[in-house]
């Protein structure tokens, strides 16, 4: 369905429908003290030229590709994204929607995310997905709510090599319950350390993120082994979907619940958001995951159609028992990353995903060869740590005035770890890009 | 909906406030949810029930039974431990629509006191409170 804007006509008639005066009386039974009296404190509105000024001038202050080289991913990705996306979203059916609240009626926007939970749960190798989150953090918090709910169990334990912002979220999720948080620490060589896992019974959850935050892959199929026998869910996290076209998808590893951030697909990094949290779980566990579900029917004449379904399990319904207090998704961002994944199609992905190792792997490559360290040697997909010499800040800062951001630095989130910066390469950096980096920090 | 006097309530059960049955036999009962209680929920697609060995205090919780129309609570009529659960409605929940009484039983508890189920509702008084 469109969006449009009431008239003044359609407003006074459906205030005649419900026989009140203005709109005022609507808001008769919230009590005067409530309510606010004066106007929002905001500033003057401008001219379309001088909000265009203003934006452009908001947009001068950042390092932005293509004007900058931007070797930083760390949970928010550069990808082209095909010209083709931008026209199909910008269809008023899609891009002026909000979610549908007489979902039948909205068969379009039924399908299209029917395609999207489709696609993410054959990207991420699991059995059903549901039709988007806010965004990778949220969806991981979700997950181990979820895993609360059906373990019947209190402690998650929690790689220290999952993102840090992720691991923030999940933190602020836990704080009011009694839930625990068990975190595990990494190795020496970029994975974390699941030695603890033994000694840790009673678990409800264990939660990795492959690509983890360093860019290495986890051994996911050790720890699904370990869990697959027992109610401890494996919880697999991920920033960089992408991965999945080259590496073993987290399904066919024995993950429980595959959730992460989908920006990646086919989505501008737009200053941080929006952004998309895909969640994908296998069917046994369908009625305990949280948000929306979109499912395939047919109708009284046997014809295909597309309903909300288990909407039972949600808040509107399900009160303070529901499986989530989100019951909306992301739609459009989902339709972005389905007309992605779509345009790609199984072998573009696979492809794309290789040209991303490769490249990374090139940067890899030079930054040893002039001496550089990669000290943690765990194989990386499209990103990985290289270890500075002292004092690299300053050379970072010159690096910046001349239009290159060499990465990230880690030490901010691992105090452990100071020189060493998490670089990321996808296909939009060139080789020059890369031998430019190279040459100006040796 | 239907009428109270059309709903199937048998003598040989006790009735508890928040619509269970319980039917002793010795030291153990079987419980489900009466023929009042599946015909306010509608078709019911799902039940889920608690694992063998658990123990539950009377009034908590031990599960949930979902409908089409929503997803409800189920609470424990009488203390006790789970002897077994009616695995059967994994396949086949409508049976707590066709046949509350028998093949749609919930529970089977070992009961901490055997003669707690005698507190409970019979067929009369719990036939009354839903007349109100």
């Amino acid at each position: 369905m469109r969006y449009f804007p009431h008239t003044p006509e359609d407003i006074t008639e459906m205030l005649n429908t419900v026989r009140v005066k203005s709109l005022e009386d609507l808001f008769g039974t919230i009590p005067v003290d409530c309510r606010r009296t004066s106007d929002l404190n905001l500033p003057q509105a401008l001219t379309e030229w001088e909000l265009d000024h203003h934006i452009d001038e908001l947009c001068g202050s950042m390092a932005v590709s293509p004007e900058y080289k931007v070797f930083m991913g760390a949970g928010s990705y550069e990808h082209y994204i095909p010209v083709s996306l931008n026209h199909l979203l910008s269809r008023s059916e899609f891009v002026t929607s909000y979610t549908p609240y007489q979902p039948e009626m909205s068969q379009g926007t039924l399908q299209a995310i029917f395609e999207y939970q489709t696609l993410t749960a054959r990207l991420l190798g699991m059995e059903v997905a549901n039709a988007s989150q806010y965004d990778g953090a949220s969806a991981l918090a979700e997950a181990a709510l979820m895993a609360v709910r059906i373990s019947r169990r209190k402690k998650v334990a929690v790689s220290r090599l999952v993102h840090p912002h992720y691991r923030r979220v999940l933190k602020t999720y836990l704080a009011p319950t009694d839930n625990e948080i068990i975190e595990l620490p990494y190795l020496p060589d970029g994975t974390t350390d699941l030695s603890s896992l033994d000694a840790l019974d009673d678990l409800a959850a264990v939660v990795v993120q492959s690509p983890n935050f360093f860019g290495c892959i986890e051994n996911l199929k050790a720890i699904g082994d370990k869990t697959r026998a027992e109610k401890t869910l494996f919880i697999v996290g991920f920033s960089e979907p992408l991965a999945y076209g080259l590496m073993k998808n987290p399904g066919s590893q024995g993950a429980d619940i595959a959730c992460g951030e989908g920006q990646s697909l086919g989505i501008p990094r737009s200053f941080g958001g929006p952004a998309l949290g895909m969640f994908a779980t296998r069917m046994p566990y369908v009625r305990n995951m949280p948000g929306r579900l979109v499912g395939q029917t047919t109708d009284v004449d046997g014809e295909r159609g597309f309903v909300l379904t288990l909407a039972t399990r949600e808040q509107h319904i399900r009160r303070e028992k529901a499986t989530s207090n989100i019951c909306t998704n992301h739609s459009l961002c989902a339709l972005a990353s389905a007309m992605y994944m779509a345009s790609l199609g199984g072998s573009g992905i696979k492809t794309l995903a290789l040209l991303n190792y490769d490249k990374s792997e090139y940067l890899k490559g030079a930054l040893r060869k002039a001496g550089f360290s990669t000290p943690f040697k765990q194989s990386t997909f499209n990103e990985f740590v290289v270890q500075f010499k002292d004092g690299f800040e300053k050379t970072y800062e010159r690096l910046t005035a001349e239009k290159i951001i060499a990465g990230l630095p880690l030490e901010c989130y691992y105090p452990e770890l100071p020189n060493h910066y998490l670089l990321c390469v996808t296909e939009t950096i060139s080789k020059q890009d890369m031998d430019t980096l190279v040459d100006a920090v040796s | 909906m239907k009428e109270i006097n059309e709903l199937n309530f048998p003598e040989d059960v006790r009735y508890s406030e928040s619509h269970e049955w319980v039917k002793t036999a010795g030291e153990t009962a079987k419980l489900g949810i009466t023929d009042y209680a599946q015909d306010q929920l509608g078709d019911i697609v799902f039940v889920e029930l608690p694992d063998v060995g658990e123990s539950f205090e009377k009034g908590a919780e031990y599960g949930t039974v979902e409908s089409v129309k929503a997803v409800s609570e189920l609470f424990m009529p009488v203390s006790g431990e789970i002897v077994a659960v009616n695995d059967a409605l994994e396949d086949s929940p409508e049976s707590v629509n066709n046949t509350p009484y028998s093949d749609g039983w919930m529970i089977e508890v070992k009961l901490d006191d055997p003669s707690e189920p005698d507190s409970l509702m019979d067929k009369n008084a719990y036939v009354s409170t839903l007349k109100g």
